[in-house]
């Protein structure tokens, strides 16, 4: 009874009308600057922090939140209108959402994506409510050997469900890995793989570049390939209608919805994951449940609730050690948490004590910032549908110019306008000869942590390895991680079994 | 023969990462170039790996007759990307402003055969909303070249 009075007097703070603008305008821009490729929830909340100087700390706060929500949902508009992931959250929901887009579905992936990001959202601002002191605890327990088996989870849930092939994918896993160690090493200070001595690798290779090359300018070279130039894509109109039909068509994938949203939220907490492995997991997750595995890729459209489900719950499991142990749980949050260093708040457990009207009206800004979304959302569907209607010729310069801008941005940099050149072409060439890309992204998200927890792990354990499976936790990720790559050798077998 | 060109990649990479110790430091674990040197050395097993299977013929690209590329997919290919390659170089010496409207032209007049109204009015809007919206609302300036000085009256208005 205590959480629903503490609730309630967070509504009334969250509908407050300068806090309920303020959450309005966060989501609208949230929801543009996740559609552009090349710039997430990260760049916006950055951007935009200034901004909130101006107004009280839980203003200010509901304004960046809205954004970082806002943001989710935008990101699988770019991956399913355009194939470009807006953020890296969304990388997965271009699996099956590009597909469906292309086979005439774009407003079912659409609908689907926002409502499972809804559902994901709401579920998991429910459990935060509920079970935020355990829960957090328990997160808190991870050390770095445990954070580094998780990320050898997310990379052999890659191997093992995929169902691509195996020494292809571990390829493309080990090339991200290698692409993220370019930079300064993070523990000696040394610059390491500087190639041609060119002084833009000492910053490192972004994400951003890698995912913007192979997802912009590699899908546009791979359109062209697989259109001999004549691209047209499937004209059709989209009301109200078709939309609410969409919606109530959904029924169907509630259990992914549920499950995804769990595994979201339960990843987001975690300091070293976030919504992207958070998705990708999600994803894989629901493959392998799934009774009809061969469908994903191809535009299942569990395939583009279960990632996005997953990203929305996991940005806000994401909040939960922010708020309650100051520990940031992706670089949204992380940014977040310097805002509210700056507004005079110490974040911590104590938070909840002397910020109270702070807290509850973050959190019940939250549920409110979902419905908005939500709204704003399947409002504008029409108009994101209008956007396939654009002839090839215009859309690939629309689609070169943003990449190259958004690639840009973020590092100011024309050494990573270059690489993502590059990467288009390689990444098309690759994906021609079969390797899987998204292992690659993937690898280069997290290759950084997974290198700094699996060097702390040794430095804290004086170089030995047996730490891994010492540790029960650990042992339980280094588990589940063998079971996942040795699925397919398994069935591999049984299928060489079948046959003699 | 692409797992060749993944192998030689990955000494080159292995040669490349041992310019730091790659070794294991005791007590304090691998050294700085270990990570991505034993990665690469993983990865040239792993390049092996994809060559046996398609000397063997397992995977369906190395059974597939079909011609890699064809001559017009080649063509359509080239010009993309020497359009991107054109487009790069225009960043580097005149700037944003002067490559978007290049990417216009190109594409929606001599690609896509649009009439020049539709071409002129992309060319035009595209690059001003680029520049609202980065440049004033985002404060990212865009490298703009020897175009630079015609865009110090734009910053005193808006900025």
């Amino acid at each position: 009874m205590d959480i629903l009075a503490q609730l309630a007097g967070g509504f009334a703070t969250s509908f407050e009308p300068l806090n309920f603008g303020l959450l309005v305008l966060g989501c609208t821009v949230g929801l543009f600057v996740g559609a552009l490729p090349g710039l997430g929830s990260v760049n916006g909340v950055a951007i935009l922090l200034p901004i909130t100087f101006f107004v009280p700390p839980t203003g200010a706060i509901i304004f960046l939140a809205a954004i970082y929500y806002g943001a989710m949902f935008g990101g699988a508009i770019s991956s399913i209108m355009l194939g470009i992931p807006g953020a890296s959250t969304a990388v997965a929901t271009t699996f099956d959402g590009r597909p469906m887009a292309l086979k005439g579905d774009a407003h079912k992936a659409l609908v689907a994506a926002a409502v499972a990001s809804f559902v994901g959202g709401t579920i998991a601002v429910i459990l935060f409510t509920l079970f935020a002191p355990p829960l957090a605890e328990f997160a808190l327990k991870f050390g770095p050997a445990e954070n580094f088996a998780l990320m050898v989870v997310a990379f052999a849930t890659f191997i093992g469900l995929s169902g691509d092939d195996i020494p292809k994918t571990i390829l493309s896993i080990l090339f991200g890995l290698i692409l993220s160690a370019v930079g300064l090493d993070i523990i000696s200070g040394q610059p390491r793989l500087i190639f041609f001595d060119l002084p833009g690798f000492y910053k490192g290779i972004s994400f951003i570049v890698l995912a913007i090359g192979i997802y912009g300018i590699g899908e546009i070279l791979w359109t062209l390939d697989s259109s001999k130039g004549k691209v047209e894509i499937a004209q059709h109109k989209v009301g109200f209608r078709l939309v609410l039909q969409a919606v109530f068509d959904l029924r169907k994938t509630w259990r992914t919805m549920g499950l995804c949203s769990l595994l979201g939220y339960f990843v987001g907490i975690l300091p070293a994951a976030g919504a992207t492995p958070g998705s990708l997991m999600a994803y894989g997750m629901a493959k392998s449940l799934s009774k009809n595995p061969q469908n994903y890729g191809k535009g299942e459209i569990n395939g583009v609730v279960a990632p996005e489900a997953a990203n929305n719950a996991a940005s806000t499991g994401s909040m939960l050690p922010m708020l309650t142990l100051g520990i940031p749980g992706s670089p949204t949050t992380a940014i977040l948490l310097g805002g509210m260093i700056i507004w005079g708040l110490e974040p911590g457990p104590l938070l909840f004590i002397t910020n109270e009207t702070f807290v509850w009206g973050l959190i019940a800004s939250l549920y409110s910032a979902n419905l908005v979304t939500l709204i704003i959302n399947l409002a504008f569907i029409p108009l994101f549908i209008w956007v396939l209607r654009t002839p090839f010729a215009i859309l690939a310069p629309i689609i070169f110019v943003l990449s190259l801008v958004g690639g840009y941005a973020p590092g100011a940099s024309m050494h990573d306008v270059w690489l993502i050149l590059v990467f288009g072409i390689a990444g098309y060439l690759l994906r021609k000869l079969n390797y899987p890309m998204a292992p690659a992204v993937l690898a280069i998200v997290l290759g950084p942590l997974a290198e700094k927890y699996f060097r702390q792990a040794m430095i804290i354990s004086h170089g030995d390895v047996m730490t891994f499976v010492e540790r029960p936790l650990s042992a339980v990720f280094v588990g589940a991680a063998l079971v996942l790559v040795s699925m397919p050798i398994i069935s591999a077998l049984k299928r060489r079994r079948s046959l003699v | 023969m692409t797992a060749v060109v993944f192998a030689l990649l990955s000494a080159y990479l292995m040669w490349k990462s041992a310019e730091l110790p790659v070794g294991w430091i005791p007590n304090k674990g691998p050294a700085g170039g270990a990570f991505p040197f034993w990665l690469s050395l993983a990865m040239l097993v792993c390049s092996g790996w994809i060559f046996v299977r398609a000397l063997r013929g397992v995977t369906p690209e190395s059974q597939s007759k079909d011609l890699f590329m064809d001559g017009p997919t080649v063509r359509l290919l080239a010009m993309a990307g020497g359009s991107l390659l054109a487009a790069l170089i225009l960043i580097t010496f005149f700037g944003f402003y002067v490559a978007i409207p290049f990417l216009f032209v190109f594409w929606v007049r001599v690609v896509g055969k649009r009439s020049w109204a539709t071409t002129s009015i992309l060319a035009v809007s595209v690059p001003v909303v680029t520049f609202f919206f980065f440049e004033i609302g985002m404060r990212i300036l865009l490298p703009k070249g020897i175009t630079e000085p015609l865009f110090y009256p734009l910053y005193q208005a808006f900025l």
